[in-house]
């Protein structure tokens, strides 16, 4: 037999604070539930009307694919135009957000306080608001996924380059060169692998939001989700729900492969 | 040991004169404090200690790349620490920084990476690759790099270079732009003994016929002793050691590591 001193307690007492703890957490989620309208009733009741749901959408519309694939295409077209454009203008913001790269330390908190705007605001938000500014139409939707490309990429490209090896910077300054000399020459080509695979994840990112940006009108294929549910034409609904699925996912197996390669020619 | 007090104090002639220097990074044990030295033009300074003795961290102070807490530096005759940005850049364009490793950029050409030691000349977007650079700046880069003997692997990736030949890729970018004082911290601690001997013989062949003045790190006393005309020992915050090096024997060293 082992001795029992030496075997420690399986389950550690809980202290006074983190009863409190968890009890405080217990109500927030009750408090929660209740708030977002909880009810067991309705869930249960949901299972016959999402099974009619599924029998009215099912098959789905396939004779409508050719006109669905051009309304696709757009999307796509949204998505590489908005992200690409992004992709771009976060360098330059990228630039003056990285700590020790191009400006001191107060630009970097004021460049990277205006990206956290801009990621806090979401996709389809930034979409309303270029509908008011340029109308309705892809135009918007493609200024709104740039917005949102932006705060995304010129945060990480931004953490990107403070992360690159400071040795080759610091023998070009030892040089005298100037600021930035050295972050064209030293650390963006060092960061730019980790650029691609950032711009990727933006890419992926684009071409999902792109799928819904036509639910507030600012083109793409969301705006046939929107009408066929309207409409109750459950099977151009499902057709498109379906559409949207198969690119997301081919593009994020394009971006996994691509960023596979990139990283393996690195080592 | 042997103490040569004549080596200090020759400031006025000196192309490097140290005084006080005091670096603490605001811990509360300062890495070393009351630094007095110069090094003479053409002078080739050997600096010597256990690892984290402050030997890097005083190469920096030297070039201003960090402030000390006290002290003054005179960088070829101007007061570094008191320069605004653009004067800094100015004296910098007569120094150079070779490095142990990771001193080149990887994804760019060992052609790239030598003109980019010109940048403190002449900056700018040409001069951001080989392929757009000025016929005078690849002519003076490619010059460089016969020098070391590596003008077969112009058009390499750094990154595909084996350590001896990256360490020849740096020393000709700390080369190009003909600095007057050159510092090398650690310059072969990435290889091999034979490796290492060649890089050494190298580097203060080519230093030593242009007249540069250098100061360097070693983990080596052999190195110290062969190539430094003058050594300085890092121990506990000052300089245990400060003599020339005909006046020391490998022996001096021990208590250093101790
Ligand atoms: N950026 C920094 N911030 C804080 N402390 C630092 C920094 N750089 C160096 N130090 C500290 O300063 C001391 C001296 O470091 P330094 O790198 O100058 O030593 P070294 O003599 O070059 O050592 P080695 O032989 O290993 O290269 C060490 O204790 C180190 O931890
Ligand atoms: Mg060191």
């Amino acid at each position: 037999m082992t001795d029992a001193a030496l075997s420690p307690a399986r389950l550690a007492r809980p202290s006074a604070l983190s009863f409190l703890g968890y009890a405080a957490g217990a109500m927030i989620l009750v408090w929660a539930l209740e708030g977002a309208g909880f009810s067991l009733d309705k869930a249960l009741a949901s299972g016959p009307r999402l099974a009619d749901f599924l029998s009215r959408a099912w098959p789905p519309a396939t004779e409508r694919l050719p006109s669905l694939s051009w309304k696709m295409v757009e999307t796509l077209q949204i998505a590489v135009a908005g992200a690409a454009l992004g992709v771009v203008l976060s360098v330059p913001f990228a630039l003056l957000a990285a700590r020790g790269v191009l400006v001191g330390p107060a630009v970097n908190a004021a460049v990277r306080a205006v990206l956290g705007f801009i990621r806090a605001v979401p996709d389809l938000a930034w979409a309303l608001v270029f509908v008011v500014a340029v109308g309705l139409g892809p135009f918007a939707g493609m200024l709104a996924i740039m917005m949102d490309t932006l705060g995304f990429c010129a945060r990480f490209f931004a953490d990107d380059m403070e992360n690159v090896d400071k040795g080759p910077a610091e023998a070009l300054e030892a040089t005298g060169a100037k600021k930035l000399d050295i972050a064209a020459t030293a650390i963006i080509p060092a960061a730019m692998p980790a650029f691609v695979s950032t711009s990727l994840f933006g890419l992926e990112k684009a071409v999902r939001s792109s799928t819904i940006l036509g639910l507030v009108g600012a083109g793409g294929i969301g705006i046939e989700l929107k009408v066929g549910f309207d409409l109750f034409d459950y099977q151009t609904a499902m057709t498109v729900i379906l559409m949207i699925a198969v690119v997301v996912i081919a593009v994020e197996q394009v971006g996994a492969v691509v960023r596979r390669r990139i990283i393996g020619v690195e080592q | 040991m042997a103490l040569d007090a004549g080596t200090r104090g020759e400031a006025a002639s000196a192309d490097l004169a140290v005084t006080g220097l005091a670096m603490s990074f605001g811990g509360a044990r300062p890495v070393f404090s009351g630094l007095d030295f110069a090094v003479a033009r053409g002078e080739a300074l050997a600096l010597v200690g256990a690892n984290g003795a402050g030997k890097s961290t005083l190469l920096r102070c030297c070039l201003g790349l960090v402030a000390p807490d006290a002290g003054a530096v005179r960088l070829l005759g101007e007061d570094i620490l008191a320069l605004g940005a653009a004067r800094r850049r100015a004296l910098r364009r007569h120094t150079g920084l070779v490095a142990q490793r990771h001193n080149l950029v990887p994804r760019l050409s060992v052609l790239s990476n030598v003109i980019h030691g010109l940048l403190g000349q002449a900056g700018g977007p040409r001069f951001w690759s080989h392929a757009a650079a000025p016929e005078e700046a690849r002519t003076r880069a490619m010059a460089a790099l016969d020098r070391v003997g590596i003008a077969d692997l112009a058009l390499r990736r750094a990154d595909r270079l084996s350590g001896g030949q990256s360490q020849r890729a740096a020393i000709a970018r700390a080369l190009v732009s003909e600095p007057r004082l050159l510092i090398a911290d650690e310059p072969c601690a990435s290889l091999d003994p034979a490796a290492g001997e060649e890089i050494m013989a190298l580097f203060f062949r080519l230093v030593r016929e242009t007249g540069v003045t250098v100061i360097f790190t070693s983990h080596q006393i052999d190195h110290a002793l062969t190539y430094g005309d003058r050594v300085l020992g890092l121990k506990a915050g000052g300089f245990a050691i400060d003599a020339r090096a005909e006046a020391l024997a490998p022996a001096d060293f021990r208590m250093l590591y101790d």
